[in-house]
């Protein structure tokens, strides 16, 4: 209405009557009890659901007919202050009779007592003849057990006897930087914990309540032994094993190491991984299964098949029928050797195709002669070697073979496979 | 389809007595070393493994002329020692879960020999869930086995006399044993105990009543053991050196050439014809 009237347009017939309904309407809609029609429109025109102040507060509470209220303007003092400086305020008098006590935000003004030395004390107790040369950063802690160290030397310094500062809270209990580095980390992982890791936690302390309340019922059924207290799953491991214990009624002692014949036919790496033995109970199968995908985490997956591969043409089991502990160990070392294997064959084929690209020579043959001097030297009834170390004999040939050398182009494919040529694999595997 | 089991729901039923009376037995050999006992009972030995190697599987049979639509094999799973010993030293019960169709699927073998026969017609996959005493272990290992009731060799006859037999060789391994768990079964046959240190005081078991326990539990004379397959590491463990041999005589070969290369990075290198 108002834009028209700017505008200059007529109130048409039309948009009178219009006008004339709907405003009665709106008007009676839009007024709102107890607040003017501009705050309400703040809220977006709505009435909030609830009332965000309960509306009995705001009025007064105290019955004013029990006691006498009156607001003085006194004079007080402040133990937090040191000069005496008199200040003024409004205070509130209850039937005449003023409050007393200290100012009541004094409290809050707590000091602390820093030590404080002289330069002859710094000479003879504190100078570090490195650390005061050069500025660094230094952490929290650091700081922290520099002014910690510090205030405990120049009191040691200062006592008459160690006896009289024995008792001094900065002498019986030094500052410990390591375990307040760790104090404040777990501090802050406890605080960023999400809450999926919340739950786990319940779950795990809950399994764990559970696991004692069983045991502490089999251990009065059964009269049997307290053990150790078993562990949930391998990624939450240590700390619920941490958890475990706090909660669980039979700690476990610390134990001797026992003097043990070391595990047979075990190399550095197969011992097995931490993980598995947290579980105190597993199948070596499985264990083997670990410790292979640990040895060949570095492998592609067309590398574990063609150790595989490997292993088949050697005549070998690529999962142990009989998995013994040597039979796990030897079965593990094989695989890691044909890895080796497999490296050096990729090795020799590069130093190959770099040394036949500095010659500069043409191929109508395959560059494969380092390896058919080896072939040759090998017993050749034995499977394994010419044929598989192509790799799937049958189907190389076809592949085209990539150069490491840049922009050599071969004229010629690869010649048609022939029965006893030996066939090279992609220098891309891996 | 609901499957009728004919055969017995739990194995070995002379056991059932057994299995108490070795609990108590047991017992009795608590009691007489108790006080040792509970002093070392709760240490764990470090880098100590105690493994136990089992067989598990299935044996089944065709009914032949007896067999329906849905009841074609009876069929038996099991595990067992792998030398036939007594695997109730180390497992307190066996609970093998079958397929939902089954009445009761779940299926509670509380001793020694652990088996539960079965009939039906389908193949499916068990899970054979241990579950272990409680000086040996709190938590129970599951191990799954897939029933196979038809030959890999579908075109000759089925016979009733020839079972279809999968086993699978495994060993459990219990790391950082209890030091009573380890005093319990050192000298027993179905249990890998490595030597310690004379050092270590640890009660002597009950060697006398363990005799007897172990004729109850074990396979050696079980009906089926005449199904039962051999594993012997030594076939395995020879072809493992042999084909390790090739390898390291081929990577010094490998070796060998590198060196070459790398010597002489320009000389010319002849193709052959082979």
């Amino acid at each position: 209405m108002d834009a028209k009237d700017i505008l200059g347009l007529s109130k048409t017939s039309f948009s009178a009557p219009q006008e004339k309904k709907p405003r009665p309407q709106k008007d009676s809609q839009r007024k709102p009890d107890g607040i003017s029609r501009e705050v309400y429109a703040l809220t977006g025109g709505l009435a909030p659901l609830m009332p965000s102040v309960d509306v009995s507060h705001l009025k007064r509470q105290s019955q004013p007919d029990n006691e006498k209220i009156t607001w003085r303007w006194l004079p007080f003092t402040s133990s937090a202050r040191t000069d005496n400086l008199q200040l003024y305020h409004w205070v509130r008098i209850v039937n005449d009779v003023p409050p007393t006590g200290d100012y009541s935000f004094a409290k809050y003004n707590k000091s602390v007592d820093i030590v404080k030395y002289t330069e002859e004390e710094y000479e003879k107790y504190l100078t570090d003849p490195v650390a005061d040369r050069f500025p660094s950063s230094r952490t929290v802690e650091e700081l922290k057990d520099r002014y910690y160290s510090v205030s405990r030397e120049i009191l040691l310094a200062r006592a008459a006897s160690s006896a009289d500062v024995a008792g001094h809270p900065l002498v019986k209990e030094p500052y410990n930087v390591e375990q307040e580095i760790e104090r404040k980390r777990a501090l802050s992982m406890v605080l960023s914990q999400t809450k999926q890791q919340e739950r786990k936690d319940a779950e795990v302390l809950a399994e764990a309540k559970r696991i004692t309340e069983s045991r502490m019922i089999d251990k009065g059924a059964e009269e049997a032994e307290l053990h150790a207290t078993s562990t949930v799953g391998a990624e939450n491991a240590e700390r619920a094993i941490v958890d475990v214990e706090s909660v669980s009624p039979s700690s476990n002692n610390q134990l001797p190491t026992a003097v043990v014949a070391p595990p047979t036919a075990t190399g550095d790496g197969t011992s097995t991984p931490s993980s598995l033995r947290l579980l105190r109970v597993y199948l070596r199968t499985d264990a083997l299964d670990q410790m292979v995908q640990a040895a060949s985490s570095s492998a592609g997956l067309r590398t574990v098949k063609r150790v595989e591969q490997t292993l088949q043409d050697l005549g070998v089991n690529v999962k142990p029928k009989v998995p013994t502990k040597s039979v796990c160990a030897e079965h593990l070392e094989l695989r890691k050797e044909i890895l080796t294997l497999l490296n050096l064959q990729k090795q020799l084929q590069n130093k190959e195709a770099e040394a036949s690209s500095l010659r500069d020579n043409s191929y109508t043959d395959i560059p494969s002669t380092p390896k058919q001097r080896a072939n040759r030297g090998v017993d050749q009834d034995r499977s394994f070697i010419p044929d598989s170390l192509s790799f799937g004999g049958e189907r190389v040939g076809k592949r085209d073979q990539k150069r490491k050398a840049p922009g050599r182009f071969s004229e010629a494919p690869p010649s048609p496979p022939q029965s006893k040529r030996p066939r090279k694999f992609k220098a891309s595997d891996g | 389809m609901p499957h009728n089991s004919s055969a017995r729901k739990h194995g070995g039923e002379q056991s059932d007595g057994g299995g108490s009376s070795s609990k108590s037995q047991r017992g009795k050999a608590g009691r007489v070393t108790e006080d040792n006992e509970k002093k070392s009972s709760s240490k764990r030995l470090k880098d100590v493994e105690i493994s136990v190697p089992i067989v598990y599987g299935t044996i089944s049979f065709w009914l032949g002329k007896k067999a329906s639509e849905y009841n074609s094999h009876k069929w038996t799973v099991y595990i067992r020692g792998a030398s036939n010993e007594d695997l109730g030293v180390v497992i307190k019960r066996v609970v093998f879960t079958l397929h939902p169709s089954f009445n009761n699927p779940t299926r509670v073998v509380e001793a020694p020999p652990f088996e539960l026969s079965e009939s039906g017609w389908g193949e499916f996959e068990i899970v054979i869930s241990l579950h272990f005493h409680s000086d040996v272990c709190d938590k129970q290992l599951d191990l799954y086995h897939h029933l196979k009731l038809y030959p890999e060799d579908e075109s000759g006859p089925q016979s009733t006399k020839k079972p279809v037999v999968v086993e699978t060789y495994d060993e459990v391994v219990f790391s950082e044993p209890s030091e009573s768990f380890f005093a319990r079964v050192q000298n027993h046959q179905a249990v890998i105990v490595p030597r310690l240190s004379p050092s270590l005081n640890l009660p002597p078991p009950g060697s006398i009543d363990n005799m007897n326990e172990k004729k109850r539990g074990d396979t050696k004379d079980h009906p089926l053991s005449q199904w039962f397959m051999n594993f012997s590491e030594a076939d395995e463990l020879l072809k493992l050196a042999a084909a390790r041999q090739q390898v390291q005589a081929h990577i010094a070969k490998l070796r060998r050439q590198l060196n070459v290369l790398d010597g002489q990075p320009q000389q010319f290198k002849p193709t052959a014809g082979q």
